[in-house]
């Protein structure tokens, strides 16, 4: 079986102020099906950068880089829009949600642009906010949920389309500890159930809820190491996850 | 995606900008509203000015007295009595283009009948001018020669002068005064409506010429009896009209013995022209007024772009959130398409509604025929959808280039 990310020596440059930023380097990567990745480093080593790539809202400038075993790097925009709808779900830090679309219709925006049908949208909507424990906030505006609920809704919708590979940028950014510890144990929960999760974070406690723990510094991988096994068992110990 | 799917997104975005949606707008309404009211405004005075000439009896030329040199001083238009029943009976008889040359002699007398009084038009005529204005007697009947002939006492009376003497019974058969002299009801006239002047043609009474002149009107007018107001000229054929005044014309300079270039004593109107150039006067105005309302259809768009302009902007975090969960480019362009789109569509069925509004508001108070176009607002309507569509494009372009990153950056 083909790894579920494969890239070869992808690099990305920003013209700054007469300098070229190298915001990611010659990164090679391979992430297997089911994995659960923290991306560490401190901000501006190229993190956000490498998620946005691997995301494919952005064109590494060379490199090479495998979804699914397929070539995507040099796909049209149109093309990276459909592969965005179908197979990669995103939760950004917050506000991620659209203000004037309820939780439900937040959910439902991925099936819309991949073109899934009015009620099986509504079905499948209101299943993923469910998972999330939000069923009862389903026609709720975002600015009447707290931040934990919303970063939830969001979670709803990187999942409702059942997508490959899940991405998620500072999931806990804004949120206090005890509703971030909620958010990443609903991480967990995602994780068991099968689905590939990388993470991109600067806080440790939310990179060691991740089995394998990547460490970028200046646009280039400096560490790749994944946990022990006791620490992962530690992990396994502590889930009290709802689902 | 389909494009319908942007359908409810567009109306959202829409609604919580309610008032800037509106304003947005404005310049569609106005432009629409104009060109609805003034096509159907238009078409109201077309309408009407079809109906007089039609109720005013085909090929009709109107020979009035003129003014008419008196040492050396232009007296005014009418003044002196220069048209005679012999005038009208020698067009008649010697003129083989004129079907009928129907001398009239009028003037607003009071009516009695019984315990009512009425002011109106008292003419008198011959039977011909019922023939130059293609008049039917409705009840009753028409004058008889020996009536002409002798100045009998009897008139044939309009529809409003059955209502307002005759309480509405048929009236044929009663009698009235018109002055001091009493009348026997012969017959009622069909309704003819309006006139020219926007007076009812019903408010009439017409005797005998004969009784007229040397009765009831040519007794008060204390001038000659012989002096008539107009006579109505009935030609054959439509063609011939302009051929048979030139004859008319010279067979009344030599009856009046005009010499060489001294001025007319008479004049010939086409009242029918006269009326056609009322109407092309309304359209004069309506193609003027309809020049300007493209103008604001202009500025409306230009509008509708500055409005869709500011919004991508606002909403550049949400298309960043839209592309990321799989928005493609022409999903974008799509949806602030259609919100252009609506925009216009709504400003275009506002302003066919004020227009055509506006338009009952203007034939009303003219007394013109009520006519809505239909065509005209679904072309304004559909102008209106255009110009949002010509108008979003760049916007929606601008929206739908946007790189998600940055978009999804923006602050």
């Amino acid at each position: 079986m083909q790894p579920l990310v494969r890239t070869a020596g992808i690099s990305k440059h920003y013209p700054s102020g007469g300098t070229i930023v190298r915001a990611v380097s010659n990164v090679s990567l391979t992430i297997e099906h089911g994995e659960f990745v923290a991306i560490r480093g401190r901000s501006g080593s190229g993190k956000s950068t490498l998620m946005h790539l691997l995301g494919l809202l952005d064109r590494p400038d060379s490199g090479e880089y495998a979804l699914q075993g397929r070539e995507v790097a040099k796909l049209s925009e149109d093309r990276r829009a459909a592969i965005r709808s179908h197979d990669i779900g995103f939760v950004f830090q917050l506000p991620a949600l659209l203000p004037r679309a309820t939780a439900l219709e937040n959910v439902e925006l991925p099936l819309v642009y991949a073109g899934v049908p009015r009620s099986e949208r509504r079905y499948r909507a209101k299943d993923a906010l469910e998972r999330v424990g939000l069923a009862d906030r389903c026609h709720h505006w975002p600015n009447q949920l707290s931040g934990g609920e919303q970063q939830r809704v969001v979670i709803a919708r990187a999942t409702v389309n059942d997508p490959a590979l899940i991405l998620a940028d500072e999931p806990t950014g804004s949120l206090d500890s005890g509703t971030s510890n909620e958010i990443l144990t609903l991480f967990e929960g995602l994780h068991r159930d099968g689905h590939t999760i990388i993470v991109v974070t600067h806080a440790t406690e939310v990179a060691d809820r991740a089995r394998r723990q990547i460490t970028l510094h200046d646009g280039r991988i400096i560490e790749d190491v994944v946990a022990s096994g006791k620490s992962s068992l530690q992990n396994a110990t502590t889930l009290d996850s709802p689902l | 995606m389909s494009p319908l799917e942007s359908l409810p997104i567009a109306a959202r975005a829409l609604r919580v900008n309610k008032l800037r949606s509106a304003l947005t707008v404005l310049g569609i309404v106005v432009g629409v509203a104009a060109v609805v009211c003034m096509v159907s405004v238009g078409a109201g005075a077309q309408a009407e000015v079809s109906e007089k000439i039609r109720t005013l009896g085909a090929n009709l030329l109107l020979v009035m007295p003129g003014a008419r040199n008196s040492g050396g001083a232009r007296l005014q238009s009418g003044t002196q009595p220069t048209l005679t029943e012999e005038d009208a009976a020698a067009i008649r008889r010697e003129l083989v283009g004129a079907q009928v040359a129907a001398p009239l002699l009028s003037r607003s007398m009071p009516l009695v009948a019984a315990n009512k009084n009425w002011l109106t038009l008292v003419a008198g005529i011959n039977p011909d001018y019922l023939v130059a204005r293609e008049w039917q007697v409705a009840n009753g009947r028409s004058f008889t020669g020996d009536e002409i002939a002798s100045g009998a006492k009897v008139a044939i009376v309009g529809s409003v002068i059955i209502e307002e003497l005759f309480d509405g019974r048929t009236g044929v058969g009663e009698t009235f005064r018109i002055g001091n002299v009493p009348f026997a009801v012969i017959g009622v006239l069909d309704k003819k409506g309006l006139g020219a002047a926007g007076r009812s043609q019903d408010d009439v009474v017409f005797i005998p010429l004969s009784t007229a002149k040397s009765r009831v009107l040519g007794a008060v007018r204390g001038t000659t009896r012989e002096a008539l107001d107009f006579i109505s000229i009935k030609v054959w054929d439509t063609t011939a009209m302009s051929e048979v005044e030139r004859e008319i014309e010279a067979m009344l300079r030599q009856r009046h013995r005009i010499r060489g270039d001294a001025p007319n004593d008479f004049r010939i109107e086409n009242p029918a022209d006269v009326l056609i150039a009322r109407g092309a006067a309304v359209r004069i105005l309506g193609v003027l007024l309809i020049a300007v309302a493209a103008v604001s259809l202009v500025v409306g768009g230009i509008s509708i772009m500055n409005i869709m302009l500011v919004s991508v902007t606002e909403r550049t975090r949400e298309i960043g959130l839209r592309m990321a969960v799989g928005a493609g480019r022409r999903d974008i362009r799509w949806q602030f398409l259609i919100e252009a789109l609506i925009l216009a569509l709504m400003g275009g069925l506002v302003g066919a509604v004020l227009g055509a509004a506006a338009a009952v508001a203007i034939a009303w108070r003219a007394g013109w025929p009520i006519l809505i176009s239909p065509w005209a607002i679904i072309l304004a309507c559909g102008f209106a959808g255009f110009i949002g569509i010509s108008f979003g494009l760049y916007p929606a372009h601008r929206a739908a280039r946007l790189d998600p990153i940055v978009a999804l950056r923006f602050e």
